[in-house]
């Protein structure tokens, strides 16, 4: 990379920074109004503040725990099922009109029947994040199992191997680029869904405290949460990637710096990377209960909007 | 050669005896490629198929590998009938089949990996392989990076490691260029000599197919004729030789 796209790259998120700061330090009001908004000075004593406490790093705990579990389950399920539908008629007979239904159903729209499936709300918010992940990684591999060569089968075949050697040898392996495909799409999505999902019933973690930050009225402590997010977000997303690159190194063109591989961006798949705006409060600018059973539903993000009943089972810690 | 060893992986298998009877073949619901196929391949015999690009050779040899079912008749191995791929006939694909994830190594291993043949025992089994089709130095390499010569001699090994009875060879070196291929030819004839194993040699190349093979099966005719002097590179202008490819070609 030349120095000139180098510095472009370090200048652009500074300059934005710059351009923030202005704006709240002044108390800008042109239409958008910037008097409530945090000052990016702001944001990062409250972020050095937090960042000494205990709370905040169980928190990031609490959130990759349930990223991590929810993510592995989708990963495995999906590439089970993608995989089961691609080489199985049977399968694709049963599973596919179900999978058809239920995709475009938003993952975080889930809620009421996690509430009411799982016993506990931690095990509601992993299995959020686990059908959010589940579909794209389940089409990517659907996809990339049938456009196999067909000749490494058919050689395993003639070498005497049988249905599970063809399934280990070939079709895994060579599916490999396509799922690391849905793989990053569902890191993603994952982030996006575990962090609202813990808005609406979480007890800690990163979505939890960022919406309690708003019912406090601690905007600072809004963004530092979204800043949070956003850098967990881009460091699991890149985890991925590299992981992706290295299973996939035998692929023509491999090593160039391109993606994890020939990543269909599978129908209804949301944005491959986490936004730290779906955490942003659109709602009224007063502040919402401080303690009591639920923040209410009129102080809804747009993904809050899609579950509009209030959750019956949350219980806020403070 | 390298020297035989004495492990029963390198002890000479006896060549297995193909057999087609009264065989059309064709995709399931699609036309026939070909009327009745009725030819018998004894035991070690290279037996070289030529016809015209498309006519139905692959089918053939697809189906001897028990990869299609006929759509009539009988395909047997030692009378037995043939109704699944089976480690006894291997396939060499015109475009190799090398899985591209798999080391050089790895991929000549693989018959013996699937027959659970000890690691070591393997290994040593494909690093002689490799030796023997002189890409010991690519051992570790990916077949991406081999050239396609490289790539099919790494095919041979390793439908070779598995010391199959019958060896399915569907234009190997058609894709190569000449010098190459007349390489590749020799080299085919060093390493399966001593291995006993039956081989059928599809080519549209009249002149592969005289060289290679002990007896030629003309796939339009179905006829099937001695080669005089299989194999002998300064017999090309034997006049039996330039009888027999003035024949074959008049068919074609």
């Amino acid at each position: 990379m030349s120095w000139g796209r180098r510095l472009v790259r370090v200048a652009s998120p500074l300059v934005a920074l710059g351009v923030w700061q202005l704006l709240t330090s002044l108390d800008v009001d042109l239409w958008l109004r910037f008097e409530q908004f945090p000052t990016v000075v702001e944001v990062a004593s409250a972020l050095a503040d937090r960042i000494g406490t205990e709370t905040y790093w169980q928190d990031l705990g609490h959130s990759l725990r349930r990223i991590a579990l929810g993510f592995l389950l989708a990963a495995v399920l999906g590439v089970a099922a993608g995989t089961a539908v691609a080489r199985s008629r049977w399968a694709a007979d049963v599973l596919g009109p179900l999978v058809e239904v239920v995709r475009p159903v938003p993952a975080i729209a889930l809620v009421p029947v996690a509430i009411l499936l799982l016993p506990t709300n931690e095990q509601g918010i992993v299995f959020i994040t686990c059908a959010a992940a589940f579909f794209p990684v389940l089409v990517s591999t659907r996809h990339a199992v049938r456009a196999l060569d067909p000749a490494w089968e058919e050689a395993v075949l003639t070498l005497g191997g049988g249905r599970f050697r063809v399934l280990f040898s070939v079709v895994l392996p060579g599916a490999l680029p396509g799922v690391f495909g849905g793989l990053s799409v569902g890191i993603g999505v994952a982030w996006i869904c575990v962090i609202s999902a813990e808005m609406i019933s979480g007890e800690y973690g990163v979505g939890y405290r960022t919406w309690q930050d708003y019912t406090v009225v601690d905007y600072p402590g809004v963004f530092v949460g979204m800043a949070t997010i956003g850098v967990l977000g881009r460091l699991t997303s890149t985890a991925v990637e590299a992981l992706g690159r290295r299973v996939t190194a035998w692929l023509p063109g491999a090593g160039e710096g391109g993606a994890a591989g020939p990543a269909r961006p599978s129908g209804s798949a949301p944005a491959p990377a986490p936004r730290t705006d779906t955490a942003a409060p659109e709602g009224p600018t007063g502040p919402g209960p401080l303690t009591g059973p639920v923040p209410d539903a009129p102080a809804a993000s747009a993904a809050r909007s899609s579950v509009a009943p209030p959750v019956p089972d949350k219980e806020p810690v403070t | 050669m390298t020297t035989p060893s004495t492990h029963a992986l390198t002890a000479v298998p006896t060549g297995a005896e193909l057999a087609l009877h009264g065989v059309r073949l064709g995709h399931p619901g699609g036309a026939a490629v070909s009327g009745p196929v009725g030819v018998r391949i004894a035991p070690g015999e290279l037996l070289t198929v030529v016809g015209p690009s498309g006519c139905g050779k692959t089918t053939l040899l697809r189906t001897l590998a028990g990869l299609l079912p006929p759509l009539e008749g009988r395909v047997t191995q030692d009378g037995e009938p043939v109704r699944r791929p089976g480690v006894d006939r291997a396939f060499v694909f015109q475009h190799d089949a090398l899985l591209p994830w798999r080391s050089v190594r790895a991929n000549v291993e693989l018959p013996l990996a699937i027959r659970r043949v000890p690691r070591a025992e393997r290994r040593r089994s494909a690093e002689e392989w490799l030796e023997r089709v002189g890409l010991a130095g690519h051992a570790h390499g990916l077949p991406g990076r081999l050239s396609g010569g490289q790539r099919q001699r790494v095919q041979l090994a390793r439908a070779l490691a598995g010391r199959p009875r019958a060896v399915l060879m569907d234009e190997p070196f058609g894709a190569l260029d000449a010098t190459t291929r007349a390489g590749m030819q020799d080299l085919l004839v060093e390493i399966l000599r001593g291995t006993g194993a039956t081989v059928v040699f599809v080519t549209h190349d009249v002149d592969e197919a005289l060289h290679l093979g002990d007896r030629v099966l003309l796939f339009g005719s179905g006829e099937v004729l001695d080669v005089p002097h299989p194999r002998a590179r300064d017999a090309r202008e034997a006049p039996a030789t330039a009888a027999l490819r003035r024949r074959v070609l008049d068919s074609l």
